[in-house]
């Protein structure tokens, strides 16, 4: 407790992203910095030793800048980093700031051609009246590189901020959303983009809600989502028209009148939605609980988890010191079965639909050492406190996990806590 | 969590009764909370989801740093307000004075107030090196 530590603004972690075979793991900060590591290949020597994540590659994808116009700083920070599925020997992601979106090639280079004629091995110009014959260069291997290139950059589509960028099944399109429009770009133009969804009022003083996140269907390339400040999901179908200002469908939980308060809207904002893996669900989340809808079904959820109620008598102060705005996302494991979102005090919450147990655990170093069994955490609300268990009041709210991912087919979890970032993997016997 | 699961699934027949004693055991902390925020910000609005506050988020666009309007003097001076520049000079002298460099000097007489002149690439602060390697890859 008595140590500082000293942490670097730029350093916290703002985005965190398997790809899709989840062999590499993206993370973006807000230094605009991307950071990727790969999955170690399991050697046939140490066949129990469970493959780690090192640095792959690491490349700054987005620098500040200074839009003239409006006299604004534009942030570095990296909002989302999306991959595109492998289709060659190089992988491409999408990474995104406040205002421009940029499509990445990471490739490897180990082979360098040797024998030039013209340069030297230094690469320095040879005076070409010294050079009496010719060779043809050869290819040879070299130490392994990893570079990465900004292959496009998506930039003036958008006049508030992005919060979302998903890739769509057809692999040729993406879309971008930001507080009140959502555009459509194709992947190999980037001086034009569609736009899809537009809720800006012609009149601002009629603004009531903003666009929090926006997804792709995983399998219908003509089907998307996007959440509301106040709480709702529209299903939109881009065949149906041109601009998708009339959603589809319209998810959106009755709420009890009697139940309102000054908090109610806040915190039924939607901080992130997902599509589970089969298409047929969608998961939200908003400030205190995590919700699964069926897609067939707009007028409730089907599941509702808590993740972590108690802060309801704690709404005022989380209201002053700006946590209940706080966007934390939920991410699904590969077969749906699972849901994991983020809390306070570096604890993040895990549902097991099935069972409909939940578990509470906690990204500390000082709390686990590598390799050991996470022990479950409690926290308890009022009266007796057991030995283990954590009161209200003691909960570090600086301490927040926003950004989690799961291994798209194995039971590895990566968790940004701040400006660290905590790998788990299931336990193997 | 100490407390059992709140499987709000309406469907149940079974559930729905624990529900509303659980729902109005649900306002009671949201309404205390209420009335705190109230007692503490008198002039606090009915509904925070008003066009202005979404206006400000607008802005800004993170939830964190939005300065909510309440009692305005109250929140100036808790919030770091969203800055404003008058223009790109303006926002290098800020920079400028965050990380306690040089102002741009005025050439070879350094008294020259600043605004006399108009500045020169050369003269203007370096932006922040973008070099640096993230924690994570070290």
């Amino acid at each position: 407790r008595n140590k500082t530590t000293c942490l670097l603004k730029a350093d916290i972690i703002s985005t965190v992203e398997f790809n899709h075979t989840g062999e590499l793991l993206a993370t973006g900060d807000k230094g605009g910095r991307v950071v990727i590591f790969q999955r170690e290949q399991e050697s046939k020597n140490q066949v129990h030793r469970r493959g780690e994540y090192n640095v792959y590659s690491t490349f700054q994808s987005h620098e500040p800048e200074f839009d003239y116009l409006k006299s604004l700083e534009i942030e570095e920070k990296i909002n989302k980093i999306r991959w595109l599925p492998q289709q060659n020997a190089a992988y491409f992601l999408l990474s995104t700031n406040d205002k421009t979106v940029k499509l990445w090639k990471v490739s490897e280079r180990d082979k360098r051609p040797e024998g030039y004629n013209l340069k030297d091995e230094e690469g320095r110009l040879r005076d070409p009246a010294t050079i009496t014959t010719l060779r043809v260069p050869v290819l040879r291997p070299m130490d392994l590189m990893v570079e990465a290139t900004p292959r496009r950059v998506f930039a003036n589509a958008h006049t508030y901020h992005i919060n979302s960028i998903s890739v769509n099944s057809d692999y040729e399109t993406y879309m971008s959303a930001d507080d009140l429009r959502i555009n459509l770009w194709n992947f190999e133009i980037t001086n034009q983009s569609f736009n899809i969804v537009d809720i800006k009022p012609a009149n601002m003083e009629e603004l009531t809600e903003v666009i929090t996140a926006a997804e792709f269907h995983p399998h219908h390339c003509n089907t998307f989502v996007y959440s509301s400040s106040k709480g709702t999901i529209r299903l939109c179908d881009m065949r149906a028209s041109a601009l998708c200002d009339r959603h589809t469908k319209f998810f959106e939980e009755p709420e009890d009148p009697s139940n309102r308060s000054f908090f109610s809207e806040i915190i039924s904002s939607i901080s992130d939605v997902k599509f589970s893996h089969s298409g047929r669900y969608i998961m939200t989340r908003d400030y205190l609980t995590v919700k699964v809808w069926d897609l067939n079904m707009e007028n409730r959820p089907i599941e509702t988890y808590q993740v972590h109620d108690y802060l309801r008598s704690k709404l005022c102060s989380l209201y002053e010191n700006d946590c209940i705005f706080d966007k934390f996302e939920c991410v699904w494991n590969g077969s749906d079965s699972v849901i994991m979102t983020g809390s306070y005090n570096n604890f993040f919450r895990m549902f097991d639909r099935n069972t409909k147990r939940d578990v509470t655990l906690e990204a500390s170093r000082e709390n686990s050492k590598p390799r050991a069994i996470l022990k479950p955490r409690k926290v308890c609300v009022g009266g007796k406190r057991r030995k283990d268990e954590i009161s209200v009041d003691s909960l570090d709210f600086s301490k927040k996990i926003l950004h989690t991912a799961w291994h798209p087919s194995e039971n590895i979890i990566a968790v940004a806590a701040t400006n660290n970032l905590y790998i788990f993997q299931d336990k193997v016997n | 969590m100490s407390q059992k699961q709140e499987d709000e699934n309406p469907a149940e027949e079974t559930g729905e009764e624990k529900q509303d004693t659980q729902e109005k055991e649900g306002i009671l902390p949201e309404r205390a909370e209420e009335a705190k925020l109230k007692a503490k910000y008198p002039s606090l609005g009915q509904k925070p989801g008003g066009s202005d506050f979404l206006m400000k988020r607008l802005q800004k666009g993170v939830w964190g740093t939005i300065s909510y309007p309440l009692t305005l003097e109250l929140k100036w001076t808790i919030k770091s307000v969203e800055q404003k520049y008058f223009d790109s000079g303006d926002y290098n002298m800020a920079k400028a004075k965050m990380k306690n460099k040089q102002l741009p000097s005025a050439g070879p007489d350094k008294n020259l107030v600043t605004g006399d002149h108009i500045p020169t690439p050369q003269d203007l602060p370096q932006r922040k090196s973008s070099l640096v390697t993230s924690k994570l890859a070290g």
